[in-house]
């Protein structure tokens, strides 16, 4: 039974609705649930989780919609009220003590009129003419939100660019300018490595990495992951790279992308055989040969473009790093072995919740076990006929709409890779479950706790499974990189690293299966 | 400009949107402000782009208008029957608070109110006389503010009703509002028992003649003084006027004194007033719209002259629409109420007091009164919040009327509707609580933000006039 409420006028921003109603399945009698605001997007969620009901229709973008699958009244009620105090509590918890929060920007600028940057996750429709506000204002732009046409997006940049300011994003999940972790973002250390990157989990898993092999990042500036295309034509991707030229605190620069659009790859080509500093490419899934080509050193995955920064930013050769990767490789094979001696299974099966870890395990894994089936596949063939069903080998991201509609994103809301986690388990042709946890700002503050329990029930339902975590954080991270580590590895999870080192493992166990 | 600029300087950020990304820039170390945003009102594009091509014509009207109320003088003059000085009245001519309303769609006090007029017109006996007269075509209702009058709650006004005559001596414009009866049991929460009706005809006997000659023999006092030092003194001049009043009864009784020769009477009226501490809201009020009234009409500004409710509607009207009124149906007030009273009690908001906050006093200036956020069990900080609130809806800041806790700074003055739908913030009100049944009275107190559908149709209304 699906019962609803509105509640008219109850604006929420999406991460807060997200945290208090994230208990809401534990309660008993109710099966599922979401609280958004009632945004036609937020709608179409609903529906697509089957947890739409008519009298939503009413609804508009400032009504606040409660949708609940509950067995009976009582549960429905119980959770209702269970939502209402947890809000009332957030918009209590800021009456005695909280300073005036400004209602708009205008006003915010007057209380801080030396603001030089503006963080904006406002709903995509509303988000351009904010961006428009800061950038009137001279400030640069960091834009989560999504949801933005590419006329927009491309107007937005120019105007940017004509001022000098920074217009990073739409759909900038990460960045780090001035030492300071913005929207989901690691705490790394401060050094002479700066980042471009239009992919947020890239940034995210090659500074961990530059940070966690003791080198530093000077800035990590994101462009949102379109920028690259054809139509916005690499516009703020290489306005970032100028800007990291000029900055006395880089000495080296590390481009993270999928590939960019071949006209733009040629320009950021152009752009680069003028750069004076050295450069480092990974264009995930790119072959060497065109990378090369852009004048950068090549890597191949995003590993090694943090291995690669780090030799470089220390004066050191970058080819002996590389040789110490391979050498690692070889090293890992006996563990494999060992784990693979008693293994019955046959399959990887990867359940990931960052999306271009997701993309750089299936392109490790198509170069030596071949094409994965995946919801995100990289060849069509293998697409998936059940999303929730693996198929061999399988790797799959979690954080695609298809699983998160209305829900949080895998990397908040772990419920559903947990539930995930199982069933690999119970299913015998399992050989390895290949896992990424992404630390930081904006994720999940204790994910060790969430899969401790699921590794022990896993291995309980079969000993012999392989779990392979790869860890993408630092210990300055909120979550500490060590401590979740240490906590994974005594629940029976092997802790890698790095994604690719992981991906390594999970492939060599499967050759000696 | 250059993006190096940046890397250069302290991180400083602006928050929009997800308040953790707030918390976490702090936490790294750095300066972050969180803007409490909230998705805009839902216009018609089309209305926006009209407004947006004549900003700048807007802007001029607005300022035009904001200078106007700034300058404003409004001084209580005289007294006077309302037959022998509002403009139009006449003795079947029943004002009320609020937008235009008929018998049938008028709330319980309202029409308690309208019963209580007519008996104490002498145009009926009883009280289903009364309501009999009311629901016939004898009898004419019109909006207070359409004959320069405000009135509280009910805001019933009839031909023999004695009232105030508040003068704008820098236009030249007058406004005019009845004497205030105190609380309890009372017309203007619709009241109309045998004590009201008695108490009234006391206020024309004794009270009138007496303050009316106090005041001739001063000429006239400056109400825009005694609000400042009242604002001063820990009043809003709308739900507490507790200071306003005690500067007018410091200003009033010599001349009192001087003009009157009845002990007892004199006596009887200073106690009236002393015992009252609203009786000066019927002087903030018609100070307010003598100040308002006289940016009437300016072309193309987007700025409020009324927040008036009737009880069952909530008004609106802008310098920039001439006559016309843009209404929605009024909110339930967030109120303490009375020992036996519940929400259940409550009628919708009502009256025409919420001038005060349309000039930049009430809910606008409670930053100087935070007395009355305890109310509804807010803090001294909800106080102050909520007047730093209305700065993001309002053209300017008063030059007069200040809030000391805020070093001074001026009241948030001069409503601009398109700030009001641009962030769906409504102006922020403070009001007594009517029982929804003619006669019973107040039951509480409490404050409410105003609707936003008479805004939006504002708006739109606007857009249609703007030239």
């Amino acid at each position: 039974m699906i019962k609803g409420v509105i509640k008219k006028g109850a604006y929420f921003d999406s991460v807060t609705l997200m945290i208090v109603s994230k208990d809401l399945n534990k309660i008993e009698g109710v099966a599922d649930s979401s609280v958004v605001m009632g945004t036609n997007e937020n709608k179409s969620i609903l529906k697509m989780a089957e947890l739409y009901i008519d009298m939503f229709d009413d609804a508009d973008d400032t009504d606040m919609l409660i949708a609940i699958d509950a067995e009976n009244d009582e549960a429905f009620n119980k959770a209702v009220d269970f939502i209402e105090k947890e809000l009332d509590a957030i918009r209590n918890s800021s009456d005695d003590t909280s300073d005036f929060a400004p209602k708009s920007f205008e006003s915010a600028l007057k209380l801080m009129p030396d603001a030089n940057l503006s963080l904006i996750s406002v709903a995509g429709k509303y988000a351009v003419a904010e961006v428009n506000k800061a950038l009137n204002a001279n400030l640069n732009v960091m834009l989560f939100s999504d949801n933005i046409s590419v006329e927009d997006e491309l107007k937005m940049k120019q105007k940017a660019v004509e001022k000098g300011l920074l217009m990073m994003g739409p759909d900038c999940g990460t960045a780090i300018i001035n030492e300071i972790p913005l929207a989901f973002a690691n705490v790394v250390n401060k050094g002479n490595i700066g980042i471009v990157a239009a992919s947020g989990t890239g940034l995210q898993e090659v500074s961990s990495i530059i940070t966690n092999l003791g080198g530093g990042i000077s800035q990590a500036i994101g462009t949102g992951g379109r920028d690259v295309k054809k139509e916005i034509g690499g516009i703020m991707f290489i306005e970032a790279l100028k800007a990291l030229e000029k900055d006395e605190q880089t000495k080296v620069i590390c481009l993270i992308s999928k590939p960019p659009h071949p006209e733009v790859l040629d320009k950021i080509a152009s752009e680069i055989k003028k750069l004076k500093k050295q450069v480092v490419a990974i264009f995930i899934g790119a072959d060497e040969k065109t990378v090369s080509a852009s004048g950068a050193i090549p890597a191949v995955n995003l590993e090694q473009a943090a291995v690669i920064s780090v030799a470089l930013a220390e004066g050191k050769d970058y080819k002996e790093a590389l040789n110490e990767l391979n050498a690692r490789q070889e090293k890992n094979k006996t563990l494999a072995k060992e784990l693979a001696k008693n293994n019955k299974g046959k399959y990887i099966r990867g359940l990931y919740s960052g999306g271009t870890l997701c993309d750089e395990a299936q392109l490790l894994l198509k170069d030596t076990i071949g094409y994965t089936y995946s919801n995100t596949p990289l060849n069509d063939d293998y697409q998936l006929s059940d999303i929730w069903k693996s198929q061999e080998h399988t790797i799959i991201d979690l954080g695609e709409d298809e699983f998160t509609a209305g829900r949080p994103h895998p990397m908040i809301d772990f419920s559903l890779r947990n539930r995930r986690v199982v069933d690999e388990a119970k299913d015998t042709d399992t050989a390895v479950i290949l896992l990424d946890v992404v630390l930081g700002y904006g994720s999940n503050l204790s994910p060790e706790k969430e899969f401790a329990p699921v590794f022990e029930e896993a291995k309980k339902i079969n000993p012999n499974v392989a779990i392979i975590c790869s860890v993408t954080g630092t210990d300055k991270d909120p979550q500490n990189r060590a401590k979740v580590k240490q906590t994974l590895e005594n629940a029976g999870a092997i802790v890698m690293n790095t994604n690719v080192e992981a991906v390594e493992l999970a492939e060599s166990i499967v050759s000696f299966l | 400009m250059s993006i190096n600029d940046i890397f250069n300087k302290k991180l400083k950020v602006i928050n929009t949107g997800i308040e953790s990304f707030k918390e976490n820039i702090e936490q790294a170390g750095a300066e972050a402000i969180h803007v409490d945003w909230k998705p805009p009102v839902d216009i018609d594009p089309k209305v926006w782009e009209t407004i947006n091509a004549k900003e700048d014509l807007i802007n001029e009207a607005n300022q035009k208008a904001l200078e106007i109320i700034l300058k404003g003088k409004p001084n209580l003059v005289g007294m006077d029957l309302a037959k022998n000085v509002i403009p139009g009245m006449k003795p079947n001519l029943i004002l009320h608070s609020g937008p235009p309303i008929k018998w049938e769609r008028m709330s319980g006090p309202t029409r308690g109110a309208v019963i209580g007029a007519l008996i104490y017109e002498g145009m009926a006996s009883t009280p289903e006389e009364a309501e009999k007269l009311a629901a016939s075509d004898k009898i004419e209702y019109a909006p207070c503010h359409e004959h320069d009058t405000v009135g509280p709650m009910a805001g019933i006004v009839s031909a023999s009703m004695p009232v105030f005559i508040i003068k704008n001596e820098e236009y030249g414009n007058q406004a005019y509002c009845t004497q205030n009866e105190g609380l309890g049991k009372v017309l203007r929460y619709g009241a109309f028992s045998e004590e009201v009706i008695t108490r009234l005809k006391w206020m024309d006997d004794v009270m009138y003649p007496i303050l009316k000659k106090a005041i001739e023999s001063l000429k006239k006092i400056d109400l825009k003084n005694i609000i400042a030092q009242a604002l001063h003194m820990g009043d809003e001049v709308h739900n507490r006027n507790r200071a306003g009043t005690s500067l007018f009864y410091r200003t009033i009784a010599p001349a009192i004194i001087k003009t009157s020769d009845d002990k007892q009477n004199m006596a009887d009226v200073l106690d009236f007033i002393n015992g009252n501490d609203h009786f000066f809201l019927n002087l903030s009020m018609p100070a307010a719209k003598a100040t308002l009234d006289a940016a009437k009409n300016i072309p193309n500004s987007s700025v409020v002259l009324a927040l008036s409710r009737n009880g069952t509607d909530f008004g609106i009207r802008l310098a920039g629409t001439g006559d016309k009124w843009f209404v929605g149906k009024a909110p339930l007030p967030d109120a303490l109420f009375f020992p036996g009273f519940t929400k259940e009690d409550a009628n919708p908001d009502i009256g025409d007091s919420a001038i005060t906050e349309t000039v930049g006093l009430g809910g606008f200036a409670i930053a100087s009164s935070p007395a009355i956020v305890q109310f509804v069990g807010g803090t001294a900080k909800d106080a102050v919040n909520y007047t730093l609130a209305m700065y993001e809806i309002s053209v300017g800041e008063n030059n007069i009327y200040q809030i000391p806790y805020l070093n001074f700074r001026g009241t948030p003055t001069g409503i601009d509707v398109r700030k009001v739908i641009s962030k769906n913030l409504t102006p922020f009100i403070d009001t007594g609580v009517a029982h929804k049944e003619p006669g019973v009275g107040q039951v509480g107190a409490g404050v409410l933000s105003a609707p936003i559908e008479p805004f939006k149709n504002a708006i739109v209304g606007f857009a249609e006039e703007i030239k």
